[in-house]
């Protein structure tokens, strides 16, 4: 998807909602009557206060709001200390992936969970620091898809417009006339179309 | 947990951003029967609350709140499943041209033909009213630098009248210099390759 010119989070942004159907550990304050069935490891009907789950984000959210909180929220692990110490020492070498697949998008709704704004001064350092090496990757001829695995989504998504767009440029600076062509989702039908043919 | 059926039509989408898939009618109905639960039961127990609120014992506010932001998350999955359908929707009347492939037409919902067809009416519309004669928004997406182009043919398309009455007989892997005008939407179409020297 682009990146949507509109305000954010967009209401409709498919990765907001993905990012934010993310697990929180919490802990609940208060008992909840008749809702048991969200916690899969009791039969009992009620949630009794002092429970620990995962739910969430988007719950969690509302839930840890508010005058009367229902819901204690914690930060997900590979935001605490431990995590950070990886990302502080060279978060260019980390599988930012492996860690959460929204890391940047998640980060910045968890970090409120944390009285310090630690995790908001992470989260900046990683960018900046990673997305030098973004740059050179998109720079590079060369294709290694280890990279490209190794990115959260929102590095994905810079890379793929920035390579695109690097290519548009090229084009034109060697032809300075824009060929015209095929709609891509022409072109995207016709593959498949050709895939079932066989 | 609540509103995993909703996030399931999100990832539909998100596993295929550039086509459709097909307009999933059994998992929108599962989506609203769960929020017509949801919502009668909140109201069952705001009832209740109502009536014992002057009773010393659990209050069932939080079981409401957890309910109404379920409901509240699945119409937010229900809309962006609609509306991010019909971003698509958009993006094919205008790479595809006024008709659209008939296997991509079998994936959309009745209300979504209605869409489409009003929307391309209205293009219609708007395209004739502009200037004195009309206009075609959809060619010259590029800026033109020369009134004839080289192409080549793609595919075994047959016969093609040009507006000057020649009739071409288009072949594949023949070439002809075209006028860009008449060609361009059928380049857009996959039919013809603009050869660039």
């Amino acid at each position: 998807m682009s990146l949507q010119p509109s305000y954010l989070p967009n209401y409709f942004s498919i990765d907001d909602i993905l990012a934010s159907q993310e697990r929180i550990p919490c802990t609940f304050s208060v008992n909840v009557q008749k809702l048991g069935n969200l916690n899969p490891s009791s039969e009992e009907t009620d949630l009794k206060a002092g429970t620990a789950l995962e739910l969430p984000l988007w719950l969690v959210q509302d839930l840890s709001t508010g005058r009367q909180p229902v819901v204690i929220p914690e930060l997900p692990k590979v935001y605490k200390e431990g995590y950070r110490e990886i990302l502080k020492a060279d978060a260019s070498a980390v599988d930012l992936h492996k860690f959460n697949l929204y890391y940047f998008e998640l980060g910045s709704y968890v970090r409120v969970f944390d009285r310090k704004s630690d995790v908001a001064d992470t989260l900046i350092h990683a960018f900046t620091n990673r997305f030098r090496q973004l740059m050179d990757v998109i720079d590079s001829t060369e294709h290694n898809p280890t990279d490209f695995q190794r990115m959260d989504s929102l590095e994905r998504r810079l890379f793929k417009e920035s390579k695109e767009s690097r290519m548009k440029l090229h084009t034109w600076l060697e032809h300075s006339t824009t060929p015209i062509e095929t709609a891509a989702m022409v072109l995207n039908h016709k593959k498949r179309k050709r895939g079932t043919d066989l | 947990m609540f509103g995993e059926k909703a996030v399931e039509l999100i990832k539909e989408l998100d596993r295929c951003p550039t086509s459709l898939p097909p307009y999933n009618t059994d998992l929108v109905s599962e989506v609203n029967n769960e929020m017509r639960h949801l919502i009668e039961s909140n109201q069952d127990d705001a009832r209740s609350e109502e009536e014992n609120r002057s009773l010393s014992g659990e209050s069932l506010l939080p079981t409401i709140k957890c309910r109404h932001s379920a409901v509240i998350r699945n119409i937010r999955c229900l809309l962006a499943y609609h509306y991010n359908r019909l971003r698509v929707l958009r993006t094919m009347r205008w790479q595809f041209g006024g008709v659209l492939p008939s296997d991509i037409k079998q994936n959309l919902s009745h209300l979504e033909v209605e869409w489409l067809t009003k929307y391309s009416n209205s293009l219609a519309q708007y395209m004739r009213s502009v200037g004195e004669e009309g206009i075609n928004l959809a060619t010259n997406l590029k800026p033109p630098k020369s009134l004839y182009i080289e192409v080549r043919c793609l595919v075994n398309y047959g016969k093609f009248e040009l507006n000057n009455g020649i009739v071409l007989l288009l072949k594949k892997n023949s070439r002809h210099f075209l006028p860009r005008s008449e060609c361009e939407e059928l380049i857009r179409q996959g039919v013809l390759e603009h050869l660039v020297s």
